[in-house]
Formats: C-alpha cells, sequence, structure tokens
C-alpha cells in the first residue's frame, strides 16, 4: 500500500509538473490581462508548492519501504536487509540510481516549491518563466524515474531477505556524499530556471540577481563539501597516496564546481552593479549543463573512470535525451535572446568589478582545460585512437590560468567598484609582493622542487595574507557577515593550496620490502615491522601488519594498514593508515608479499609516506563551505532586514495617507 | 541577430553527436600493448637450467613462428598453464621459455613435476627483458614470427579456450 501511495504521489507530481509548465507558458504567451489567461497565471505557483508536497511525501513513502524492509519491493529487495542497523536502512534508500533519481527530484521539487511559496520579490512574470523552467526541467527527470527506473516496482512474490547486507557500502561518508552532490545540482538548477526566467522576459536584473544569488551560494558551498569530501575518500580508500586523480568522474565533480564559483562572483557583480547580463546567464546555463554532464558521463559508462559506478548505457541515453533538451533548448533561447539584452553598466579597467571579470575568465578558461580533457579521450575513441589524458596536461595548463588567477584575487577584494586608482592599493600589494616573492626565493633555496609547488607556496602565503587585508582600518564589528565569509572563503583557498603544494613539494615516500624487525627511516620517522597476521571480518579476510612508528626518537605508535579481500562480491582493497599530525600525515600501505630473504624469513611490500600539512587540502575546502555559508546567512538577514525596512516605511506612507486624508476635510 | 551567439549551441551539438555515437559503440576495455607489430628487443640470456640452452632473439629468426612464454617457478598460474604448454608443443608449436628471477634447482625441480614444453629456457634474473617487452607481470606469451616481429601477445595465464586463439595467431604469423 506504501508503495502504491508513493508511486501515485509521484505520477500526480509529475502531472503538477506539467500543468505548472503549461500554465506558466500559456500565462507568459498572452500576458498578464485578466480573463482566462488570468486563470493560468494564477495556477502556477499552487501547482509548484503542491507539487513540492507530492513529491515529498513520495520520497518519505521510499523511505518508509527502506525504514520497514517491505520485501515485495523489488528496489528494497535488491538494496536493502533486515538485519541492517536502522541508520543504514534509511540511508540506504539514495544508496541506488532509483532512490537517488528520486531524492533528487524531491529536493528539486521542494526547492521550487520554496520558491513559489516565499519569493515575492521578481516581477510575476519573470516568476512565472522561472516556474515554468522548472516544471519544464523537473517533467523530465519525472518521466526519466516513471519511465525507465520505478523505484516502487513490486515484486510478484516477496522475498524472503534483502540481497544488500554489503559492509563495504555501510559507510557514512558513502552515505551523506552523493545528498550533498545532489543538493548542490539541485541548486545549480534552480539558478538555471532563474536564468532563463529572467531571458525569456528579458528582465536581468539586480533584483534577479539578488534573488539567485542563495541558491548559487547554497549550491556552491554544498558542492565544496562533496568534492572535498570525496577527494578525502580517495586519498584514504584506495591507497595509492594521492587525493586527486584528475579522473573522469573526479573532474565530473569539479566541472560543476568551477562553474558555479564563477557564477557566483558574476552573481555578485550583476547585484552590485548591474553589469555582465548576459555573462551571468550564460554561466547559468553552463554550471546546470555541467552538472548534467557529469552525471552523464558517470552513469552513462563512457569513460573509464577508477571510481567503480554501476554504468547502464540506457540510462545514458536517458540523461544524454535530457541534457540535449535542457541545454540545447536554453542555448537556442541564449543565442535569440542574448542580443536583445544589453550588456548594462559600463566600468574602469581599475576597479572591483574587472578583478571579477578577470578572473570569471580565467575560472572559465581552467573549466574549458578540464572540459576539453575529460572530454579528449571520448573525442580520439570515436576514431578509434585509445588516449589517457592525465596531470601532464591538467596540472600545468590549468596552472597557466590558475596562477594569474590567484595573483588578482588577492588585488580584487581591495578595489572599489566602479573605478579605482592602483596608486591606493599600492602599499597592500606591495607587502603581498614580497612575501609571495620571499616565499619562492626561499623555498628555491631549500632544495629543488617542482615549479607548480615552489608557485603554489608562495602564492598560498601571499594569498593567506591578502585575504585578511579586506579587513584592514574597518572597524571589526561593523563589517558585514557576507565579508566575513568571503575574507574566509579566500583564505581557505590559500591553506587548501599550500597544502596541495606543500604535499607535492616535501612528500618523503618510501617502498621497502620488509622481514618482521627490520625498520626504515621515513623522514624523521622510524618504522619498525613487528608482524602480519592474517585477520577475519564479517565478509572479508585480510592480512594485517602491525608496524610501529616513532617519530624523532618519541614513543612508538602502533599503525595497522590492511590488504582486505572480501568475497560477496569478490574484491580485493587495500585498507591503508593514517596518523594524523598537526603538522602532516603518515600514510603506511601494506603491499603483496615480497618473496624470501636468504634466511627464509618471509618478505613484505610496506609502503609508507610522510606527507607534511596534507590535511590543510580538507581542512581549507571546508574553510571555504564555511565561508559560502556565512555569506548565505549574511545576504539573507540583510535581504530581510532590508524588506521589514521597506515594509515599515510603506505602513508608515499609509499611515501617512490616512492622516492626511482624515485631516483633508477640514482644510477643505 | 549575433552569429557568435550560436557558438555555444554549435558546440554542445557536436558534443552531443560524438557522445550519441560512443553510447550505441560496444565497450572495449582492453589495452593493447604497444610492442604488437614491433621488433623483438636484442636480448643474449644464459641457461636457467644446466641440461637446457639459454635463449637470445637470434634464436626467433627463420623457421615457423614461435611463441615466446614468461613464466616462472614461483608463479602459480604458470602451474596451471603449463598443460596448456604442453598441448602447444604437441600441435607443433616452438616454444622459447624466459624465466623470470628465478633458481636452476628451482626451473630443473618445475620442469620435472609439471613437465618441459620448452626447447629453451633463458635466464633474466633482473627482469631486464620483461621490462623491455612491456610485460605486466608474469606469467605472459607471445606469438613471434620468422622476421623476429612481435605479432601478438597474451596477458596472463593460457587457458585450454586460448589454445585455439593462439593456433590461429601463429598461422597469421606464417604468412
Amino acid at each position: 500500500m506504501i508503495a502504491e501511495i508513493g508511486l501515485a504521489a509521484l505520477w500526480l507530481a509529475a502531472a503538477l509538473a506539467a500543468l505548472q509548465l503549461l500554465a506558466g507558458a500559456l500565462a507568459l504567451k498572452h500576458g498578464y490581462v485578466g480573463g482566462a489567461e488570468r486563470d493560468f497565471a494564477r495556477l502556477v505557483r499552487p501547482a509548484a508548492i503542491t507539487q513540492a508536497l507530492l513529491a515529498g511525501i513520495s520520497f518519505v513513502m521510499l523511505l518508509w519501504c527502506f525504514a520497514i524492509t517491505d520485501l515485495s519491493v523489488k528496489l528494497v529487495v535488491t538494496n536493502s536487509h533486515s538485519m541492517k542497523p536502522m541508520l543504514y536502512k534509511i540511508t540506504g534508500t539514495w544508496g541506488n540510481h532509483e532512490g537517488s533519481m528520486l531524492l533528487w527530484v524531491a529536493v528539486m521539487a521542494l526547492s521550487g516549491g520554496l520558491i513559489a511559496w516565499l519569493e515575492r520579490r521578481l516581477p510575476i512574470r519573470t516568476m512565472q518563466a522561472t516556474l515554468a523552467t522548472q516544471g519544464f526541467v523537473a517533467l523530465g527527470f519525472y518521466a526519466f524515474l516513471l519511465l525507465s527506473s520505478n523505484p516502487f516496482e513490486r515484486l510478484p512474490v516477496p522475498a524472503a531477505e534483502g540481497q544488500g547486507l554489503n559492509p563495504l557500502l555501510q559507510d557514512i561518508g558513502l552515505a551523506l556524499h552523493p545528498p550533498t552532490l545532489y543538493i548542490g545540482y539541485v541548486g545549480l538548477s534552480v539558478a538555471f530556471s532563474f536564468a532563463l526566467g529572467a531571458l525569456l522576459t528579458r528582465q536581468v536584473t539586480p533584483e534577479f540577481a539578488r534573488v539567485m544569488r542563495p541558491w548559487v551560494l547554497g549550491a556552491w558551498v554544498f558542492l565544496t563539501l562533496g568534492i572535498t569530501a570525496g577527494s578525502y575518500w580517495a586519498y584514504y580508500e584506495l591507497g595509492w597516496g594521492g587525493y586527486w586523480f584528475w579522473d573522469p568522474v573526479e573532474n565530473a565533480s569539479l566541472m560543476p564546481w568551477l562553474a558555479a564559483t564563477a557564477l557566483l562572483h558574476s552573481t555578485s557583480v550583476l547585484a552590485a552593479r548591474d553589469a555582465l547580463r548576459t555573462w551571468t546567464i550564460m554561466l547559468g546555463v553552463v554550471a546546470l549543463s555541467m552538472s548534467m554532464l557529469g552525471t552523464f558521463l558517470v552513469r552513462s559508462g563512457v569513460l573509464t573512470s577508477v571510481h567503480a559506478f554501476a554504468v547502464d548505457p540506457e540510462r545514458g541515453s536517458f540523461i544524454l535525451i535530457l541534457l540535449a533538451l535542457y541545454i540545447g533548448g536554453a542555448l537556442a533561447i541564449f543565442a535569440l535572446r542574448a542580443h536583445s539584452i544589453s550588456e548594462g553598466k559600463r566600468f574602469a579597467a581599475t576597479s572591483r568589478e574587472s578583478a571579477l571579470v578577470f578572473n570569471n575568465v580565467m575560472l572559465s578558461a581552467i573549466l574549458g582545460v578540464v572540459l576539453l580533457g575529460t572530454l579528449y579521450p571520448l573525442l580520439t575513441e570515436a576514431f578509434d585512437v585509445r588516449v589517457s589524458v592525465g596531470p601532464p596536461y591538467f596540472n600545468p595548463v590549468s596552472a597557466i590560468f590558475a596562477v594569474p588567477m590567484f595573483l588578482v584575487m588577492a588585488v580584487g577584494p581591495l578595489l572599489r567598484w566602479k573605478a579605482d586608482r592602483a596608486a591606493r592599493v599600492q602599499v597592500p600589494m606591495i607587502v603581498v609582493g614580497i612575501v609571495i616573492v620571499g616565499v619562492l626565493a626561499f623555498t628555491a633555496y631549500l632544495g629543488d622542487y617542482s615549479i607548480l609547488a615552489v608557485l603554489g607556496l608562495g602564492l598560498a602565503a601571499g594569498l593567506a595574507i591578502a585575504s585578511f587585508l579586506p579587513l584592514r582600518g574597518r572597524k571589526l564589528t561593523r563589517i558585514p557577515i557576507a565579508t566575513w565569509g568571503m575574507v574566509l572563503a579566500h583564505f581557505g583557498v590559500a591553506v587548501s593550496l599550500f597544502g596541495m603544494a606543500s604535499e607535492s613539494a616535501f612528500t618523503k615516500e618510501r617502498l621497502a620490502a620488509m622481514i618482521p624487525g627490520e625498520s626504515v627511516a621515513v623522514a624523521d620517522w622510524q618504522i619498525t615491522l613487528d608482524g602480519v597476521d592474517p585477520i577475519a571480518g564479517p565478509n572479508w579476510t585480510a592480512l594485517e601488519a602491525r608496524l610501529s612508528a616513532s617519530r624523532a626518537g618519541g614513543e612508538a605508535i602502533a599503525v595497522t594498514p590492511q590488504a582486505r579481500t572480501f568475497w560477496a562480491p569478490f574484491q580485493a582493497t587495500s585498507e591503508s593508515a593514517l596518523l594524523t599530525r598537526w603538522d602532516g600525515q603518515l600514510y603506511a600501505v601494506l603491499g603483496d608479499s615480497a618473496g624470501v630473504d636468504q634466511e627464509g624469513n618471509q618478505r613484505w611490500q610496506v609502503r609508507i609516506w610522510w606527507k607534511p600539512f596534507v590535511t590543510f587540502i580538507w581542512y581549507g575546502g571546508l574553510l571555504i563551505s564555511l565561508g559560502g555559508a556565512l555569506a548565505i546567512i549574511g545576504r539573507l538577514t540583510k535581504d530581510l532586514k532590508r524588506r521589514r525596512a521597506v515594509r515599515r516605511g510603506d505602513e508608515k506612507r499609509e499611515e501617512a495617507r490616512e492622516l492626511a486624508a482624515e485631516l483633508e476635510p477640514e482644510t477643505a | 541577430m549575433r552569429w557568435t551567439l550560436w557558438i555555444p549551441l554549435a558546440l554542445f551539438a557536436f558534443f552531443l553527436g560524438v557522445a550519441g555515437y560512443m553510447l550505441t559503440q560496444p565497450k572495449d576495455d582492453s589495452i593493447p600493448s604497444q610492442m604488437v607489430e614491433k621488433q623483438l628487443p636484442e636480448f643474449e640470456l644464459p641457461a636457467a637450467v644446466e641440461t637446457m640452452p639459454g635463449a637470445s632473439s637470434a634464436d626467433f629468426i627463420g623457421g615457423k613462428p614461435k611463441l615466446l612464454n614468461i613464466w616462472a617457478s614461483w608463479c602459480l598460474p604458470c602451474i596451471a598453464e603449463a598443460k596448456q604448454l604442453e598441448v602447444l608443443e604437441g600441435q607443433g608449436v616452438e616454444i622459447i621459455g624466459i624465466a623470470i628471477r628465478d633458481k636452476p634447482a628451482d626451473v630443473a625441480d618445475f620442469l620435472e613435476r609439471y613437465g618441459n614444453p620448452y626447447t629453451r629456457i633463458g635466464a633474466d634474473d633482473i627482469s631486464q627483458l620483461m621490462l623491455d617487452l612491456g610485460a605486466s607481470g608474469v606469467p605472459e606469451t607471445y606469438v613471434i614470427d620468422a622476421a623476429g616481429k612481435i605479432t601478438y601477445q597474451h596477458i596472463g595465464d593460457i587457458r585450454l579456450e586460448h589454445i585455439p586463439l593462439l593456433l590461429e595467431k601463429l598461422d597469421e604469423a606464417t604468412q
């Protein structure tokens, strides 16, 4: 019964999305003039709110099915088990294709409903166009769910037990990672709808930018968190000692982030200065394209990736069709409409706007570099040439654009809007310049490191200082929350950059074939292999190395990396062991047995890294998200205050008019 | 109307075309060897076991196409593969073995226990030939034609179902 309610709610939600699209489109076509057209216009907001309610009900019903382990529902049988802990029963709801798509449409419908319910700032026609677009996007996803991946499908005969008791998937990180990214993607789809709404009605105004901004910021915060978590997961789970591999799946999450970062900044320019109109619209379209493209690449299996995913070409075709409809349609409308939107206000070459424009272009260039590198193998494979594009391409080519971007990022926040003189920011610039050059020279003197690592260290130091300069000479208590957000996010970039550069420059690595009792030195650590023991878990066996690590003659700490073998399904994984210190991480991996030595002792391959300050990469990511969250809070509170002030002003005016009306007869 | 505004749509249409085409193509995940169609690297290896001659690249020149089999007495899949090599030898195929990081006593022991399909066995004590061939592991088998050119690489142990394939590849190399 529960599953049927869920399915019915899903169908109804799809119907309402269609109504939302039709009513919005008709109202838009005929204008808001009363008569029959006016009835259409009246339907848009309630349709969006009801659709949100129904999609929410549908998702809750699926949650319920998973919570009670309803073994007559196919999805539950294939992905759950009655013996699972409740937490993983619940998170298992979206740990599969169908459930995750339902979560996606539910979040999308809820945000659409929220806009329809609360958003009153935009012109009514822009609102209708936005909600119609939202309905159109949602309709595609409903069709995808209902026609090709129905989550509520029943089995003719209920199963005796579920098949989804795989402890490998019972990981809290794995449970929270997908929804984090989905919320980010949905935020971008809302930005897309706003962008198209504004484009259709030619109302690309600062007000539109202010309405769209919290959605872009929210999407960006969640994408940042998603990438940070994903990168840490790859770091400890794959056991290769790296945190980023430029793999298609990773690039699929990076590209929407780059687009969202650019969009975020150009939205700020539009909101503050009424410039960059078409550019902001274009980025809104690009941001959603990148998230859809990422989903397509990950799910269709057209590219080979180190991260295993349930790949299905049929679903891939469906996503490609949706991509063609949404993005093709949006780009066609853009081509037809964009010329009738004027570029907006002008600004001088030395100004906050041009710094932001410069960084926007650099971000877009990096996006282009990553996109090209990711799609290039797909292109050459179409001509039967197999290539693999890796760090030797991505690192230097993106650095060409990243280095100037970081330099301008240090100056930009100090400049004034509209026009400024370079002389005004001379002193802080010279200080930052000296810091960068000083660190560059010092690192170059320290040793022979790769050019990118040295540049990274210098820029990180300069940027760390520069990110706090906007606070200089201001009363700290009077600085808006949003500015604190910017400072924190920019500082987070510096922290992250420092972690990456330090990891790449100072990592010490040792691959040794050790017999028990032997010890090796890595940096100032002394690592001794005490022994290797077989151990067994619920559905795996493992060889566990007992290592003791001591730093600079200090106390020995036990480190136990494992080489695990799962048997259902068969899979070999290496569980790296991490020892975190404030200034870095010791990372140990147990490899294969490496034969015997002369006396017949078993030798083991042990791989050990000392990675100074590597954790800063992820601390930086967290700081960036925190900065974004502060910016949302700052913008929203300011907005609410302004709205309250406007209302109070209206009331006062009303009172004054009433008073005047009362007085009028007497004076007359 | 500005034509530049149509560029994004055109690029996107191009991507759709390529992606759509690739979706209809069957996925091939095999890794072709870079050494296939290249000349066998020059080498001269001493005998791995006293009773048999060593192997050199010159041994492959002339006569019929031959198999070059990389193996080792310490390698478990090589034991599984031994029967199939015997079958190939029975079909008149000449197999030259390369023993990787092995000891003469262990090699002799292995041959006695699992049979000896080889005409020659060279000892590659530092995996030099393995690196030159770009072999990914042990065992691995190469088809070498009479001019000393590598025409086929088989990664992993030879199973029963691979025998017809190898015979076919040897046949192709004859022409």
